[in-house]
């Protein structure tokens, strides 16, 4: 279920019209009006990169990088091939927007990834797909096929001297593939193992070359603000948290679902549009941003407002917009053994804390969960969180960390227990 | 060697090689697996070879991406790939029920095939779709949402 | 330049350079699995973790670009904590039962571990188990000690130039593998047993034998092709129990070819001769040193009396050192003899170059050519480490040419390539030639004759990549080619013409020794026949261009003695079996391809009644009673032998000129390579390397058409005859083949009924 509350990239999709993705619906819309005019008027790339900067667009995969100014990394005056990506590879646990904005409104990612070649320079283009979502690959790219017989993609962009080629690449499986390099591995035809940075990928990315990378939902709401205007889109959310955001709600709810709303909406808010709790049950906890945020007891996320800097002061973070929500029956040892049981799964293996280290973390929460905790068993998960967090080469260690340090912060109770008593406290 | 690869999979695959610039058609290599797995169902060791052979590259390095991409089959499957999502927020929504649910209707866990070869359950991870939990994935391709017991029914029902 | 601190010593390094580069530079130590400075860059291990000030995390040195003003600290408590955490880790999964393991003592993780001390182990789950994967016969597995750092993976892309092995699956279930089914088949390949810093690749051959304390290292030379690289012989007992490499940046670097680290194993053979042998009635005697040198004097004096000195000759291979080499032409010259002759696998002596035949260059320089033209070698079996370095320097942008007759797989990206039939290469070099010339407006020499010549594209292209800073090389298959004149002639023209340096890529270790010492006929000493010879090291049915011609020679002549580590080569046709000691058992010095003379002491006692070749020769002298025969050391030989300094002797200038004229192809003709293990008599030996991809029994191959025009096909058994002989083999097709060829390797048991290399050949279907 997809419920457009108010903001930019779903402004105006007819979500039961059955073509809704489709370009002429879009254009109907008020879609490519940015490429055009902007072509037209030949704005200087600069002035379209500052206007990103006005709107506060943060990064929506996960990071919340400023997004103008990740443009602003590609080497100065470098003469040459430049990529852009689009990161499609959604696959944090309770994520599930990017495939929407695939489903419902592909072009605007695709003149979100047009308008961003414009003002990088970059002249070839990928959006990398997340594996399990083989149809929506399939439609978007159907709707790379329109937008270049409209004449928006390719060679001489609207009869400019513009190119632009786009394509889609479709993943098969690996949940590390969101890590941008690990993605720009993939698309070499590698396994997707994430690369040491510094260099980043927008000064060495793809076959070397200068790269960005961005979100799906971060280049869907690109076209709007160019439409308007970076400073209307930065008034509809909050001081450095511009502008609107999907959040995927997922969990003990009555309508799961994606939401889009303007960030710093409280908590209370997001979980009454979803329908509250399912069947009236009381909240536990909050996952508010993927499964690799840390857990959030319920008094906090009910005080919550959904935003940037009050998720981190709160302990936790904003990540992709998953918000993973628990009644009070959810065991919290397993679900972090699922959680746990997730990261070890999907480490690529390369760096030596998280190969070892996620393996370690899962099989001594699946004892606990199991009935065979020991005593010294929690002090040994901080010990070996501490081992794996910033140390490895991607973010993926410290994703398998956070839940775990979150659990045992909020929840410690419910592991010692389960300890001493071989059971489950709850149910 | 006889060749494995259809003709119309060649050509898929060269439109996928098309996508990348002439020096890098390694980038093509996820695609070209995709496609011959959906061909065979699985990707035997020869079929792996000849991926290699027809995009040049070093049969150990097409392994390495057919090995760390877990929707490729290195070993046989049944004619219908199921994969159910546990992962914890399918897991609030009822994705372990329907898993437990299908182990119990096909007699089978999580990695074996039926006897009949029809069915192989596979356990999986997010697939981008926790807000229609259970979720069920039909030979990698077909995406299924709401998956109760009777829509699990009804679905095994559908296919032949 | 930047400035960089680390632990309190200050250092300035070039932009670029990494922490690990700064430190190495400064000799601090910090602990590393994955970085290896000849490999990328995985930062993957996360060993190398160290404080970097204002850094909030801890960063792996290997990776970490230094910047100006960078405070490091390697030993400070967040360093080794980050460390200690990492080294825990690599603990949990790996099997701690050193003793047992063969790696035992040379392991950099128990080496390190120990540092750190580990007390009990905090993991008590279950330990994983990986299954070992089978590579060959040189490398042994133990998977489970692995510890992923992906150098053995790495070195076979990288250095190897293809990837044999891969880390399959994903997480804790990655697994270093090679291609199901597929072994590790590099000329290289043992060098991933140094790289792997565990117990997870080892020797195959040395495994289980000894433990690494028990042995004691000596330096030596490699005594196969013409690197010379150098080498840390192993030994126990007075037996070499292994070969490892001796780093030389400017030879080997930190590699070895296969052929080097395990041809060793011949030296332990059952076939090693141990005394004095004397054939009587047909049945071979054993007898003592001193009855045995009285017969071979007294033969060799009464023959030259008899028949005259030109019915006296002596065969040496490359292989022999300048000590041995010197030794046996003084002692044929107090005989009279002037016919000493190393060149046995060449079929062309007119050429007369102004000094002995070498690279035209150091090594180290070669590999910063702008570009190489490579004629006539399949370079990666003749000269593997070369062809290794070469390959790097085409990766970072040198353009590599071939001009061969057959299309090698270099596994290196080629500028240019000139695939054309063994009797067609003078001409294909011609074009190039002229192409030359036509892009320089010039004209070639006068005894080169390009009258008939047409330039094609390929020649045009490869032209095109020679400049001052190139070179031009002669390989094997060039010197073993019945017009090596006319190729070294036209090569040196294309040289001349475009400032390009020319050089000789020489066969085995010791070529350019032997021309310095002047080991050299006029001409092919089978041309008339022989009343006595003496074999220094030789086997004529394997070291010799054409083997029937050189077995029929040897049969003919009344006296043959066999100066020889092995019996069992030479028996069939000798009177007398000298038992001289290999490389390892005598000190001796070998003259390297780039001109450097490198003198190696024995590693070993000589084997039962083995004596050093040198002094065999030196007795030999004092028998006969000539004078000059009394040096006291093998240093006093080489001193004599190559007195004054090496360089200005060294030339491939033309003495006299040579006509090149283009001749037309005909007919079938042999493509006769020796292959990569039947270079010398000790890797003909070697249990281990015999039993590789690369020492598969030699097949008739030939390309499609060629086949079909034989109405032959792959499987089928063909007999191919050559003037004087016959072989029967297998039949299989071979895409990287001109048209007209017909590959029969040579020096190989199953080829030696068969003559030139490079001659015609008739083929025939087999029952
Ligand atoms: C383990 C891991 C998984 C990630 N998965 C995703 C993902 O599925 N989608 C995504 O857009 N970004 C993901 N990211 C973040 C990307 O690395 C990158 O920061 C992002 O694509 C940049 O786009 P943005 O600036 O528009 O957010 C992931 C990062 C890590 C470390
Ligand atoms: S942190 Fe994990 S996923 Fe990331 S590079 Fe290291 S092993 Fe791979
Ligand atoms: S040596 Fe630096 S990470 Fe391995």
């Amino acid at each position: 279920m997809t419920v457009y509350v108010k903001g930019i990239v779903f402004e105006n999709v007819d979500f039961d019209l059955p073509r809704c993705w489709s370009i002429d619906q879009y254009i109907q819309r008020g879609g490519y009006a940015a490429l055009k005019k902007i072509v037209a008027e030949k704005i200087a790339p600069e002035a379209v990169i500052e206007e990103v900067k006005a709107s506060g667009l943060r990064g929506r995969g996960g990071a919340g990088f400023p997004t103008g100014l990740k443009w602003t990394f590609l080497p100065k005056g470098y003469v040459g091939q430049k990529y852009l990506v689009c990161n499609t590879d959604e696959g944090e646990p309770g994520t599930f927007k990017d495939r929407d904005i695939l489903a419902y409104n592909p072009h605007a990612v695709i003149e979100g990834m047009i308008l961003a070649a414009w003002a990088t320079g970059a002249t070839v283009g990928y959006n990398y797909i997340h594996g399990e979502i083989f149809e929506l690959y399939q439609q978007f790219e159907a709707a790379i096929e329109e937008a270049r017989a409209a004449g928006f993609l390719g060679d001489n962009i609207l009869g400019s001297s513009f190119s632009f080629q786009l394509h889609a690449h479709h993943g098969y499986g690996a949940y590390i593939c969101g890590e941008e390099s690990a993605l720009l591995e993939s698309i070499e035809g590698k396994k997707g193992q994430p690369r040491y940075k510094p260099p980043f990928p927008a000064v060495v990315g793809l076959y070397g070359k200068p790269t960005i990378i961005n979100n799906t939902e971060t280049f869907a709401s690109i076209p709007w603000i160019l439409r308007n205007s970076g400073q209307e889109f930065q008034a509809l959310g909050k001081p450095n948290s511009g502008g609107t955001k999907l959040f995927s709600v997922s969990g003990h709810v009555n309508r799961p679902g994606n939401y889009e709303i303007p960030l710093g909406t409280p908590f209370a808010e997001l979980l009454d549009m979803a329908g509250g709790m399912r069947g009236g049950k009381k909240l536990k906890a909050v996952i508010p941003g993927g499964s690799s945020a840390p857990v959030l007891p319920a008094d906090i996320a009910m005080n919550l407002t959904m935003d940037f800097d009050a998720i981190a002061k709160a302990g936790s973070m904003l990540g992709s917009g998953a918000v993973i929500v628990m009644d009070e029956t959810v065991c919290m040892v397993k679900a972090l053994e699922r959680l746990s049981y997730f990261y070890f799964e999907e480490s690529c293996g390369q760096c030596t804390p998280c190969r070892e280290g996620t393996g370690w973390l899962y099989r001594i929460v699946h004892r606990i969960e199991h009935g065979e905790g020991r005593p010294e068993d929690l002090e040994l998960l901080a010990s070996i969180g501490d081992n794996i967090a910033g140390r490895t080469i991607c973010a993926l260690g410290d994703a398998a960390v956070l839940p775990v340090r979150g659990m045992l912060k909020h929840f410690r109770d419910e592991f010692e227990y389960h300890i001493a008593n071989k059971r489950c406290l709850v149910g | 060697m006889p060749q494995l690869l259809s003709n119309e999979a060649r050509a898929l695959i060269d439109r996928e090689v098309a996508k990348y610039p002439a020096e890098h058609k390694r980038s093509a290599v996820m695609g070209a697996l995709r496609i011959a797995q959906t061909e065979h169902r699985w990707l035997s060791e020869e079929l792996v070879a000849e991926v290699a052979d027809y995009l040049q590259m070093a049969p150990v390095a097409v392994y390495e991406v057919a090995s760390f991409y877990n929707m490729y089959d290195l070993k046989p499957v049944g004619r219908y790939k199921l994969t159910v999502c546990t992962n914890l927020p399918c897991a609030l929504s009822g994705g372990v029920t329907a898993a437990e649910y299908l182990k119990q209707k096909l007699g089978i866990g999580f990695g074996e095939t039926t006897a009949d070869g029809k069915f192989t359950l596979v356990e999986g991870e997010c697939m981008g779709a926790c807000g229609s939990a259970p979720v069920m994935l039909v030979n990698n391709h077909k995406m299924c949402a709401s998956m109760t017991p009777d829509e699990i029914d009804k679905k095994l029902g559908e296919l032949e | 330049m930047l400035e960089i601190e680390i632990d309190g010593k200050k250092t300035t390094v070039a932009p670029g350079s990494t922490v690990m580069d700064a430190a190495r530079a400064l000799g601090v130590h910090i602990p590393h699995f994955c970085y290896h400075k000849k490999l990328s860059i995985a930062a993957s291990c996360r060993m190398c973790l160290v404080e970097v000030e204002k850094a909030p995390k801890p960063l792996p040195a290997c990776a970490t670009p230094v910047t100006a003003g960078m405070v490091v600290k390697t030993h400070s408590n967040a360093a080794v904590t980050a460390q200690k955490g990492v080294m825990e880790f690599l603990l949990i999964n790996h099997p701690l039962d050193c003793p047992i393991c063969d790696q035992g003592g040379e392991c950099h993780l128990q080496d390190i571990a120990v540092g750190y001390g580990a007390g009990e182990s905090r993991y008590r789950e279950e330990k994983r188990i990986v299954p070992n994967k089978d590579l060959g016969p040189l490398i042994t597995t133990e998977m489970t000690r692995c510890i992923h750092c992906s150098r053995c993976v790495r070195f076979t892309e990288e250095v190897a130039g293809y990837q044999e092995l891969g880390l399959a699956h994903r997480g804790e279930h990655s697994e270093v593998m090679p291609f199901l089914g597929k072994t590790v088949n590099s000329e290289i390949s043992g060098n991933v047993i140094d790289l792997c810093p565990v117990g997870a690749l080892t020797s195959k051959p040395f495994r289980y034998t000894v433990r690494a304390w028990e042995l004691s290292r000596r330096k030596s030379i490699a005594p196969h092709d013409g690197l010379g690289s150098n080498l840390i012989v192993q030994v126990k007992n007075h037996k070499v129990m292994r070969v490892l490499p001796l780093e030389n940046e400017a030879i080997n670097e930190c590699w070895l070819s296969d052929r080097d680290r395990f041809s060793y194993e011949a030296l332990n053979s059952a076939s090693r001769a141990t005394k004095p042998q004397v054939k009587k009635d047909g049945q071979w005697i054993e007898t003592d040193w001193q009855s045995a040198l009285e017969l071979v004097a007294g033969k060799l004096k009464d023959t030259v009396a008899a028949h005259g000195r030109d019915s006296v000759a002596a065969l040496a291979t490359p292989n022999s050192t300048v000590e041995e080499l010197f030794m046996l032409r003084k002692l044929m010259a107090g005989l009279g003899v002037e016919q000493v002759e190393t060149r046995l696998r060449a079929a062309d002596f007119r050429l007369h170059t102004a000094g002995a035949t070498w690279l035209g260059q150091s090594i180290a320089e070669l590999a910063q050519s702008d570009a190489v033209l490579v004629i006539g070698s399949n370079i990666r079996k003749e000269q593997p480490l070369l062809a290794q370095r070469l390959r790097q320097s085409a990766k970072r942008g040198m353009k590599l040419s071939v001009l061969n007759p057959a299309r090698y797989d270099l596994l290196a990206p080629l500028a240019g390539e000139l695939i054309v039939r063994p009797d067609q290469m003078v001409e294909a070099l011609l074009t190039v030639l002229k192409a030359a010339c036509e892009a320089a407006g010039k004209t070639a020499p006068a005894h080169i004759d390009l009258s008939s010549i047409e330039v094609c594209d390929a020649s045009r292209s490869i032209a095109a990549t020679l400049t001052a800073h190139s070179a031009i090389l002669l390989g094997n298959l060039a010197a073993h080619h019945p017009r090596y004149a006319e190729l070294h002639a036209a090569a040196a023209a294309l040289a001349e013409l475009s400032g390009a340096k020319l050089g000789v890529m020489s066969e085995a270790a010791n070529t350019v020794g032997a021309q310095l010492i002047g080991a050299e006929t006029s001409g092919n000493l089978f041309a008339s026949p022989k009343k006595a010879l003496i074999l220094l090291n030789a086997e004529v049915q394997f070291d010799c261009h054409n083997a029937t011609e050189a077995l029929a020679a040897v049969r003919a002549a009344d006296f043959v003695v066999a100066l020889n580590p092995f019996a069992d080569g030479v028996k069939d046709y000798a009177d007398v079996i000298l038992p001289v000691a290999p490389f390892t058992e005598t000190s001796g010095t070998f003259v390297n391809m780039e001109g450097r003379a490198q003198s190696f002491n024995g590693v070993v006692r000589p084997l039962g009644e083995t004596r050093p070749a040198w002094k065999v020769l030196r007795v030999l002298g004092n028998v006969l009673g000539f004078n000059g025969f009394d040096y006291e050391s093998s240093e006093a030989i080489r001193d004599e032998a190559l007195a004054g300094d090496i360089a200005p002797r060294l030339s491939n200038a033309l003495k006299a000129p040579v006509a090149v004229k283009a001749q037309a192809a005909s007919g079938l003709v042999r493509l006769g390579e020796v292959p990569l293990y039947q270079l010398d008599a000790l890797t003909r030996r070697a249990p281990a390397l015999q039993a590789t991809a690369d020492a598969a029994e030699p097949a008739l191959r030939a390309n499609a058409a060629t086949l079909a025009g034989l109405s032959l096909k792959a499987g089928d058994s063909a007999c191919a005859a050559q003037a004087g002989g016959k072989a029967l083999l297998c039949v299989r097709e071979d895409t990287t083949l001109p048209d007209g060829v017909i590959h029969i390797a040579g020096s190989h048991p199953l080829t030696t009924g068969l003559g030139g290399l490079f001659a015609p050949v008739t083929v025939e279907r087999a029952g």
